[in-house]
């Protein structure tokens, strides 16, 4: 007989174990579909893997893909740490690429532009997330739901600018004018797309763990999460925390965009996000809400993505794997944590 | 002013705003069901779109729309049971877990589509529904041809929400269900089993918004494209909150919702001077959020809605 028994603690060895856990499930369950679609597993895993980190080039390419979903996995992550639902890291990532887009089409030297682009970007990203926030604090509105909503509403302000006022009046194309050229981000490695922004990432992660974990800030953050009651009991203006996160939250969505538009596309497109926003929900879970690992998780899913296009090109299998991939690798991650919670015990009959 | 009122008043205006209404009464009531019994579903975006998808599929495929219709219900509740499982079998963050089932059912839904189809300049498209005039109703001046004069869908839709009304008060499992949302705990002392009642509406909850996908795909569009569903589904989640978990007052919500939806589709046409029309798109949600903001003070939640239910924790 096994029976579950719940838990006290955990063993460190799990914040490894349960996302390489929950990410070799995936593929196994995902692997399904590959054979439905005709082709041989191990092939397609195999082209995944060498085009996402086979070579230096294809390692340069992940990072660049994974910087966003660095971005908006610490604002996810933060987020969830006070129970705060941001579901609009979407929304506040296209806020921050259009605030960024604007300050970078104005002339100014780059080092200037480019600290300018990061506040505005950010300082988007936090208005925009400060709504579902206050709609919470002040009229008890479910922040899930708000912040859902308001993706759709900041798409189609998006929408509105780049087909109205910013339309390339040369090509008729619904894309904005690009940012002045001193504004583009510095590259880093001579014939890659490897740019400053990927350097803020890997920096903002260890920054953002040094906040939650060794700041009152952070403290404050994690108690509200835990328990609001004991917080309150405690005298933490539970409320106040709440903007607090939402606000940090939302600017790590921003600069999600900031960093997209200073280095990738240089300008803003309709499709200048492909779901990172989402993505970070994902980022985050596999991270078990921690900064640090956040990284490694954003790395994963941008090598899923980068990989499912290459495999798509060799193999005829759809790259829409990559979006079953991060549905599947999220569900498994939840059931992986149950592993957190319990333990199963074998019980009786043996004896 | 008047040329809007009088707008409104026209037969098509009418008639635009049931067919809007269709779809998202179908995945109100659907979350509502799921609500009710206390477990949030926040893969009802997914669950459209992989419905739209297979019914529109099996249409394609066997030619007989109403076999389209039966693959998206099944679709549905089939993902409605997944739901399940990981929010009342294994007590999972049912926030995190329907964002999972939807990424997951999109990502299923577009690669499924590409391998069936394969990409074509032209997506391909299907003789949808054709509306079905009810004899003597429909010839009621202006509500006649408006309200039947539609597709059967529609008037599945219409029929759903008493139905939902006399399941959910005049009947002992739609006892149950309100049981199991509002106190689990006294539920389970008198006899109701917790789980089972639970996976029981989420999986009908799924059902409906299977048959909201299936009206997207099948009725409305009659293709099958990537923005079919365009947020429908999150919006159907605020209708919950605006009706306040009752079925009339969400299907009062849905109608409502659709009648900004088709005034905003008017103004657009009517091309309202230089306003973009994206300002009409945002418009609805816009007005959702305010309206929850409004109306969140008298919103009663079932009690044990996102708590999940463990028997032996007391």
């Amino acid at each position: 007989m096994f029976r579950l028994e719940a838990r006290t603690s955990t063993p460190a060895w799990f914040n490894l174990a349960l996302p390489l856990l929950a990410i070799g499930a995936t593929l196994i369950l995902c692997s399904g579909l590959i054979a439905l679609a005709g082709a041989g597993v191990v092939e397609a895993y195999g082209v995944m893997f060498s085009a996402s980190l086979g070579d230096s080039y294809a390692v340069t390419e992940t990072l660049v893909r994974a910087t966003p979903m660095i971005f908006t996995g610490l604002a996810v992550a933060v987020a969830f740490r006070a129970k705060f639902w941001n579901i609009g890291a979407e929304g506040q990532l296209l806020a921050g690429a259009v605030a960024s887009c604007a300050v970078g089409a104005i002339p100014m030297p780059g080092p200037l532009a480019m600290l300018l682009m990061a506040l505005a970007g950010a300082a988007a990203g936090a208005a925009v997330a400060l709504i579902p926030a206050t709609l919470r604090v002040k009229f008890r509105v479910d922040d899930v739901v708000s912040s859902l909503l308001l993706n759709s509403v900041i798409f189609y302000a998006l929408m509105a600018l780049i087909e109205g006022p910013w339309k390339d009046s040369f090509s008729g194309y619904p894309i904005s004018p690009p940012i002045e050229d001193t504004a583009n981000f510095p590259v880093l490695l001579e014939g890659t797309r490897l740019h400053l922004g990927v350097v803020a990432a890997l920096v903002a992660a260890p920054l953002i763990w040094f906040v939650v974990a060794r700041t009152t800030l952070g403290f404050r953050i994690r108690v509200t999460g835990e328990n609001p009651e004991a917080a309150r009991y405690g005298g933490i203006n539970v409320e106040r925390v709440l903007i607090s996160t939402a606000l940090l939250s939302g600017a790590l969505a921003g600069l999600a965009g900031v960093g997209e538009v200073g280095g990738v596309h240089f300008q803003v497109m309709s499709d200048i996000s492909p779901g990172y926003g989402y993505s970070g929900i994902v980022v985050a879970m596999l991270a078990r809400l921690n900064p640090l690992g956040v990284v490694p998780a954003a790395i994963f899913l941008a090598a899923v993505m980068t990989g499912a296009e290459a495999m798509s090109r060799a193999t005829g299998v759809p790259a829409f794997l990559s979006e079953v991939i991060q549905g599947t690798a999220l569900l498994a991650m939840l059931v992986a944590l149950l592993f957190t919670a319990y333990r199963i015990r074998r019980v009786g009959t043996a004896k | 002013m008047s040329a809007v009122l009088e707008q409104i008043f026209q037969v098509g205006f009418l008639a635009a705003i049931i067919r809007i209404a269709t779809p998202l009464a179908f995945a109100t009531l659907g979350e509502m069901f799921s609500e009710r019994a206390g477990v949030l579903n926040l893969g009802i975006e997914g669950i459209m779109l992989l419905s739209a998808m297979t019914g529109f599929t099996a249409a394609s495929l066997s030619g007989s729309l109403w076999l389209g219709v039966l693959a998206a219900v099944l679709t549905g509740a089939l993902m409605g049971a997944v739901h399940a499982l990981f929010t009342v079998a294994l007590g999972l963050s049912q926030h995190v877990c329907g964002i999972g089932v939807t990424l997951f059912s999109s990502g299923l839904a577009y690669f499924l589509y590409r391998l069936i189809f394969g990409q074509q300049s032209v997506p391909p498209n299907i003789k949808g529904f054709e509306t079905l005039p009810i004899p003597i109703l429909s010839g009621i001046p202006v509500l006649g041809p408006a309200v039947f004069n539609q597709f059967s869908l529609v008037y599945m839709a219409m029929l759903s929400i008493p139905l939902a009304a006399f399941v959910l008060y005049r009947t002992p499992w739609g006892l149950s269900v309100r049981m199991v949302g509002e106190n689990p705990r006294a539920a389970d002392s008198a006899g109701v089993s917790v789980i089972a009642t639970r996976f029981q509406a989420v999986i009908l909850g799924g059902a409906l918004m299977g048959l909201a996908g299936a009206f997207l795909s099948m009725a409305q569009f009659n293709a099958f494209t990537f923005g079919v569903v365009s947020g429908r589904g999150w919006v159907a989640i605020a209708l919950v909150v605006f009706g306040r978990w009752d079925p009339w007052r969400s299907a009062g919500a849905a109608l409502l919702f659709a009648f900004v939806d088709a005034l905003q589709l008017r103004m657009q046409a009517s091309g309202l001077g230089h306003i973009p029309y994206e300002a009409f798109l945002m418009l609805p949600f816009i007005f959702t959020i305010v309206a929850m903001a409004v109306m969140s003070r008298n919103a009663v939640a079932p009690s044990a809605l996102l708590k999940p239910f463990r028997r032996e924790e007391r």
